[in-house]
This record gives C-alpha cells, structure tokens and sequence, in this order.
C-alpha cells in the first residue's frame, strides 16, 4: 500500500513539475512567442538526388562497374587527390578494380609517398609501392587549414557512409553548385560569404570547396568515355562508394546464400516444430 | 523446483551414469531446458524472446570476442583499427555488421520481452524477482550499449561519450569531479577510451551471470503464460524438450532471417553516418543523436525543458539538466516497483479490460512518441510532444496502474491452462473434479503454485 | 485422465510420429550445417589478414655488402641475415661431406647462381625461434664460423648449416630473386 500511494504522490510530482514548469510555458512560447529564426539559406537547400538511373552496385543485387570504377579512380587521382586523402585505401587494393599486379605496381609507383633514407635516416619522399597508403597531400591538419582558407578537406575514405545516403550526396554536390536565384536571395537577403560557394545540395548551401569538376572534358577518359561533368560525379560518387565499402558486393552475394540457407532451414525448423505439437494443441471450440 | 510430474534425468549409458554422479551438469541442462522441465502448454510467441535474448548475448560475447583480437582501445589509432577490421581482417566486415546489428536486434528482442511482461502482468507474484533480474539486466545492457558505441570512436562516440558523461555533472556538488573521474580527464580521451573498452568486455560475462540468475529464479515458479493462471496440473503442462526446443528453433529460424537482411543489405541503416567520420573534439555534429535503443529515454531526458523554479522569486530548486536526469533514470528504475504498484489479482491483459485500454492506446502510443521524439532534433512539435508522452509514462505506471487495478472488474478466468486451450467441455473432466473449489486461490492440487494475491 | 495426453503423444511416438523422423533429421542436420559453416568467419579471421600477406615481399640493395660482413633486414616481421662470404669461408663450406650433414644441403643449393657469395637467410634458428648470433660485428659465429644460436647452443656453418646443438634444420632460405645485380627480392 505505502509503495503505491508514494507511486501515486511521486508520479503526480514529477507529472506536475513537467506540465508546469516545462510543458506550459513551452506551449505558450510556441502559441504567443516569437517564431524560431531560419537561416536565410535554409530557403536555397534542396534534397540532392543520384545520377538518373543510379549506380550499378544499388539495390540487393547491384554489381560493381568496374569501367566506372576505374574512370572514378581517374577522376580522385586527376582532381580530388590534390586536396584529399584516401588515408584507408591502399594501392594493392586496386586489384579489385580489375588491375593486374603489374598495373597495380606501376600505378602506385605514380605516386609519391613520404619515406625514410636509408643511408641518413631523414624524411625524404620515394615512389609508392602496392603496400603503401594513398598519401595525404598535406603534411598536417594545420598545413591543411592554411592551405584552404581554414577549411580543412576531409579525407574521403569513408565519404560515402559518413554522409546520409552517401553515393548519391557526392553525386549530387559535384553537381550542385551554381548561383542563387538573385530575385530570391535579395528578398530573404541572403548572401554567399565571401570564400565560400553556393551549392544547393550542401546542408547550409554555402561550402568552402570550389567547385571540383567545372567543365565538362576536365579528365580525359582512356575508355573514351564523354567526360562530362555529371559523367565525372557519377564516376567518382561509385569509386568513392568502393573505397568506403570494398566488400559491398561480396556481402550482398554472401548474403543471397545465407539467406536462401536460412529460408530452407526455417521451413524444415518449423515443418518439424508442428509436427511435434500435432495432437498436442487442437483448435479451441 | 519442479511438478510433480515432471520427468526425471536417467542417464542410459555408463559414461553418462558416471557423468551424473560426478558433476550431473547433463542433469542440470536436463531440469533446465530439457524434458525435465514443464511448461504451460499454451505460450505463444511472445514466450520466444527470452531464448532469443539469450541467444543474442552468445551472439555477441562471441563476434565481440573476436573483434576484441583485431581492435586497440586507443584514440590515436582505434578508428583505423575498425576500417582495418573492415577492409583487411577476414570476414571482418561480417563480424563487425555482426556485432554492431547484433546490439540492436539484442535490444529489439529485449524489448519485446520487457513489454511482454507488462501486458501479462509476468512480473507479480510469484515471479518478482524474475522481474527484478530483469531490470539488472536491462541496465547493464544500457551501460554495455553505451560503452561499445564508443569503442569505434567517431564522431558520435566522441560526442556520446560527451554528453552521457555530462549527465552525471547535473548531480549537485559531486557532479562536475563526477564527471572527471568517470572520463579520467576533462574531455574523452585515451583513459575513457581505454577503461570503456575493459568495461565493455566485463560487462557481458556480468549480465550472463544475472541471467543464469534469471532463469533460475524463473524455475522456482515456473514460466507464466498468456492466460495468467497458474498451472495446476500435468494436462496443463508439456516438457520444455521437445514442445518448446522445436517452437524456439522455429523462431530463431525467423529471427536469423530478419537478422541476416539487416546485416546484409542494410548493415548501416540503424547506425549514424556520422560515426564513419574519426572523432574531433573540435567539432560537434549538427545532429546528435544516441542509438535508437535509448531513444525513448534521450526523450525523457529532453523533455524537461525549464528549470523548476519558485514564481515570481527567481530561485531556482532543481535545474532542467537534473530534472531530466531523474527523470531519465526514474523512467527504468521505476520498473523495480511495478510488482507491487499492479495489485490486480489477475494476471494476464487478457482478462483485464480497463488495463489492456491504457496499455494498447496510452502506454504503446506514448512508448512510439517517445521514440519518435528521441530521435528527432529538439524543435518543436517534437518537444511537447515528448512531453506529453513523458507525463503520460510516469503517469501509466505511477498513477494509472496502481488505481487501475484496484478498482477494474476482471473478465471470469479460466479454471484451468487445459480448459483455455481446449475448451470448457473438452476439459479433461477429472481437472474439474480434482479440486471442488474451481476457481478459489489458495486451494489448488499438489505441485501447483499459488497465483496472484 | 490428467496423464491421457502424455499416453496418447507415447502411442504417436510410436507409430504416427516415426515415418515423419525424417523432418526432424533433416531439421536437425540443417542447423548443424548451419552452426558449422558459422565457424568459418570465426576461424578464418584469426589467420593472416590482408595487409599482412600483401607487405609480405621485401627488397634489399645488397651492393654495399664486404666480403665477410653481413646486414639484417627485416622480411615478415622477422630478421632476414644477408651475409657476403669470404673466398676462404666458400672454400670451408665446400669442404664440408654433404652427406655427414644434418640437413643435407651444398652452399650452392643455398644461394644463387652468379652470386655463390651471397648467403640469403631467415635469422630464425630452426630450433625455437631465436634470432642466432652472428651477423654483426665481433658476435659469436660459433664453432663453425658461421651463426650461434644462444638459446640452446646451436651451431651452423659458413653456408648457415646447422653442424651442432638441437636445430633440426639449416637456416631457412627464403624465396628471392635478384630484380639487379645488387638489389633483391624476398618474397
């Protein structure tokens, strides 16, 4: 009795102390307060969608594009790579793009990564071998900001699974940016800040990248292909989806199996459990 | 404990008859989950989630032991050490979608098992200490959940070790020292890192300990069912093995298959993008956010928005911060009480009409806001309608049950599991004969238990 | 009466339940297919992961290596003993009967054609794993002028052969192959 009448009590209190002091004057804001303030460039942000007919690996039975893939790889190396990391790719796993060793060797030996001498001991730069890393084009987070009016250029590792529907986010930035409709921006009186670019599909619309992919034939594809700039975003968006997940395909496939495996074994599961309870458990009535 | 009629271990072979007199674990297996343990013969599905929340601890003591051999509780490097789990380690990234979905399905079943409880009443007598068993084992699940979120150290970590932490600096005086000795410095850092890490590994062996409790304490009384009263007899019951060894292979069958899309084809959908991006105590995230799991207690949390305060004087009593942290915590720990706030004598939802209305249109629904608003960025409509729900919760249980079931008229049970299950005439006629008083507590056969005050 | 369902699921035992054995069987077969493929993952991950097998090659320039001197690199995460040998340690090694030998090999089963004087191993004695003495300047090359494990007093020779103490075997030569004529590659 005395736990539930002190339920009762404590349950009105904290009931009481929520309404009161919280709920109300909440309410009241909202009904009398002066409305929340929106960002003058909320007004310009649209949800940015993937390329029309999306990628190849999308959806449950979605395969690599090894062609695209290798174009994207193209797009990083010529255009992203002079500001980007890919700090948790390494070359050998350029095999996977359809490389051969030989390929993967001389293409990592394009690079230059930061070495040791062996002679003196002292930092020096030597070519890349399979092993290596991609390297980060700045020596330090600090040499980075310097470099880029403050703003720092993530490492697109994992850009793909660090941005919500990551594949199509980078696809959609790449393919963003402009300029504000003028009538509009004079209205709510909004204006790019000076450094900064506008880009509708970026959360606050204003971003501190240039525009990565400005005209259309900025790489020069060895398959032929039209480099076109949404050509281009679509490319890298799939290489940098494989760089954030390279077991992508396999865990799908993998999947398949498991599942299929699964389906058979739970039908036997329960072929067997009714067998069991045959004759123990009729229908009521 | 057992019936009366339940069967009894006879090992067959000279090996096992030795075993037996040895260490007669087979015998225990046997009395646990074996033939050697009856059960009401009318569980329905929602009886499959204590196995299955047993089976997603294994799950998770095993992946976690694993990916305990590849990863370093170290800032400098712990983020790598996931992608190389990911990238390198064979089937890493299988393990660790594993592991990581194996956390939310762990807490899905958990759930389910909770709320099973709170429709059939499975927490009244004789079953309290099941009940608070439970409740342990929730809260060290909270905290291993809490804990192993940070392991990754992303963003989301980082800021989630944050912000828990800074819970504990809404206590008066000790808080802010509070918070400092729980992260071992001013900020999360190696020595967080390193001692949620070692925490995160005792913890599991912790809880399987208070479960090996739980379904011991289970086999004092025996296992509820749906219709709340208690067995009586041996056409009520049948052996665990084979009944309900086959049911529970047929439900983890289902769970493993709904598991598996999720590990699969959406191994990131439960999970936050922004954990991919490596911890910077430089920046917070525009959005954060806990796991889903404790979303509906983040909303709790959330919901005290203004500081209790005298009118019109400006002291302040209790700040928001600390309202909501007692509530947060009161929210669970008022769970511990729930056995003796319900005094209804019946059990199951069932048969109680006024009590299944407030749990099917008030608690469910306020249980779904809370959930939706804990996810949600706090704006509005989002926060009154935390809380409203919040008042509603504390409400449900605080005020709303012990009141409920003092003063609602139950439906007539059942005299019997047997004559749920087959139907008043079909009722074997002895059961009826075999105790006069049908219907009367306190006079029930030998071996039977006695059923809700 | 309260005991007539248990007979009654006896007599099905019996006789209706046994044809349908099988579905059991199968049942049970299945998740035991199941829980072993399981221990693939499980067991797969302990062996060596990608990163590791991929840094498993190693090139040495060998060029500034003296007659009678030797340099440890490092290949697999263990020492790899480079040794350039003298004309008087060649002829020692060639003196010795292959056949009285523990493991038998001759010095030029152990090195590369064009290049007798250069003795490639693993500096992993054969016993134990430890890493024998030798290689550098003014250690104990043993009884036999070549390596001495410390451990538990393994000798070898001049070409690395094991001659006395526990080792079962020579020092291991890895695979390697000259990509110069002063630069090779272990692995």
């Amino acid at each position: 009795m005395t736990i539930r009448l002190g339920g009762i009590i404590a349950g009105l209190a904290i009931t009481a102390v929520l309404v009161l002091w919280s709920l109300l004057p909440g309410a009241y804001n909202l009904a009398f307060g002066p409305a929340p303030e929106q960002q003058p460039s909320y007004a310009f942000y649209e949800h940015g969608e993937g390329p029309e007919g999306g990628f190849s690996f999308d959806g449950p039975l979605g395969k690599w594009d090894m062609a695209q893939l290798q174009r994207g790889y193209q797009v990083y190396k010529e255009v992203c790579a002079a500001c980007h990391s890919l700090k948790f790719v390494a070359f050998r796993n350029l095999k996977q793009l359809g490389y051969t060793d030989a390929e993967v060797d001389a293409e990592a030996a394009t690079w230059t990564v930061p070495g040791i001498d062996p002679n003196t001991g002292e930092a020096t730069t030597r070519p890349g071998e399979p092993t290596d890393y991609f390297p980060s084009p700045y020596p330090n987070a600090i040499a980075a900001a310097a470099a880029n009016n403050n703003a720092v250029p993530p490492d697109l590792s994992l850009m793909a699974k660090a941005r919500h529907d990551g594949s199509n986010y980078i696809y959609a930035l790449l393919t963003g940016y402009g300029e504000p409709d003028p009538e509009k921006a004079k209205k709510v009186g909004f204006e790019t800040p000076t450094g900064l670019y506008f880009n509708k599909h970026f959360p606050n619309v204003n971003i501190a990248m240039p525009p990565p992919l400005s005209i259309d034939g900025q790489v020069t594809y060895a398959d032929g292909t039209k480099a076109t700039i949404p050509q281009m975003a679509a490319d890298v968006a799939a290489f940098l989806t494989w760089t954030a997940e390279p077991s992508l395909i396999e865990r799908k496939q993998t999947g398949w199996f498991v599942l299929g495996f699964l389906l058979f074994a739970t039908a036997l599961a329960f072929l067997s459990y009714k067998q069991i309870w045959a004759g123990v458990k009729p229908r009521k009535g | 404990m057992s019936f009366a009629w339940a069967k009894q271990y006879e090992p067959k072979t000279p090996l096992m008859k030795w075993l037996d007199e040895k260490l007669p674990l087979p015998r225990l297996v046997y009395n646990a989950v074996g033939a050697g343990y009856p059960v009401p013969r009318n569980l329905n599905y929602m009886w499959n989630f204590g196995v299955l929340a047993g089976f997603c601890l294994l799950l998770q003591i095993v992946t976690g032991v694993v990916l305990a051999m590849h990863y370093a509780a170290n800032a400098q490097v712990a983020f790598g050490t996931v992608e190389h789990i990911m990238r390198n380690v064979n089937y890493g990234w299988l393990l660790r979608y594993a592991h990581a979905n194996g956390a939310s399905f762990f807490f899905i079943v958990v759930y389910l098992h909770i709320f099973r409880g709170f429709f059939y009443s499975s927490y009244k007598a004789p079953r309290e200490m099941i009940w608070l068993l439970g409740v342990v084992i929730f809260l060290l699940m909270m905290a291993t959940a809490f804990m192993g979120y940070v392991l990754p150290w992303g963003q989301m970590s980082f800021w989630g070790a944050q912000v828990i932490t800074g819970l504990f600096s809404a206590i008066p005086l000790v808080g802010e020292p509070l918070q400092v000795w729980l992260l071992g410095g001013y900020a999360p850092d190696n020595a967080a890192l390193n001692r949620f890490f070692s925490l995160h590994f005792l913890l599991p062996f912790v809880i399987a300990g208070v479960v090996i409790l739980h379904i011991w304490a289970l086999h004092i009384p025996g296992s509820s069912n749906p219709t709340g009263v208690e067995v009586k007899q041996e056409s009520d019951t049948v052996p665990f093995h084979p009944y309900y060894t086959a049911k529970d292979g047929f439900g983890l069958g289902v769970f493993l298959i709904l598991f598996s899309v999720m590990v699969f084809f959406l191994p990131n959908a439960l999970g936050h993008p922004d954990n991919y991006i490596e911890a910077n105590p430089l920046s917070t995230p525009a959005h954060i956010v806990p796991e889903w799991y404790f979303w509906p207690f983040y909303a709790i949390l959330r919901a005290f928005t203004g500081d209790l305060t005298i009118p019109f004087t400006g002291i302040t009593l209790i700040p928001a911060k600390l309202l909501g942290v007692i509530a947060m915590f009161g929210a669970i720990l008022l769970w511990f009480f729930l056995p003796w706030l319900d005094k209804s004598p019946v059990r199951s939802g069932h048969y109680r009409p006024l009590f299944r209305k407030f749990f099917w249109f008030g608690l469910i629904p306020a249980m779904i806001a809370l959930f939706i608003c804990g996810g949600a960025p706090a704006e509005e409509p989002y926060v009154i309608i935390s809380q409203v729900a919040t008042a509603y919760y504390f409400l449900h249980f605080l005020v709303i049950l012990p009141i409920v079931s003092q003063i609602e008229v139950p439906k007539p049970l059942p005299f019997s599991i047997t004559e749920a299950v087959l139907g008043k005439d079909k009722a074997p006629a002895e059961s009826r004969a075999g105790s006069t008083d049908a219907g009367t507590p306190g006079a029930l056969p030998e071996g039977s238990l006695q059923p809700a005050e | 009466m309260a005991t007539d369902t248990a007979v009654t699921r006896d007599l099905e035992s019996q006789e209706g339940v046994r044809r349908r054995d099988w579905i059991h069987i199968a049942a049970l077969s299945t998740a035991g297919v199941g829980a072993a493929s399981v221990l693939i993952p499980l067991i797969s991950q302990m062996a060596p992961s990608a990163d590791v097998l991929a840094a498993s090659t190693t090139e040495v320039d060998v060029s500034a290596i003296q007659p009678g001197q030797a340099i440890k690199a490092v290949f697999r995460k263990q020492p790899l003993f480079v040794r350039r040998l003298t004309a008087k340690e060649i002829e020692e090694a060639n003196a010795v009967d292959v056949s009285s030998l523990r493991d038998p090999q001759t010095l030029a089963e152990r090195t590369k054609p064009g290049h007798e004087d250069l003795l490639v191993t693993m500096g992993v004695c054969t016993h134990l794993g430890c890493v024998p003495l030798g290689a550098a300047e003014g250690e104990n090359k043993g009884e036999f002028g070549g390596y001495f494990c410390p451990c538990h007093g393994s000798h070898y020779d001049t070409a690395a052969r094991i001659r006395k103490g526990p080792a079962p075997k020579n020092l291991m030569v890895p695979d390697y192959t000259f990509t110069s004529d002063t630069v090779i590659r272990v692995g």
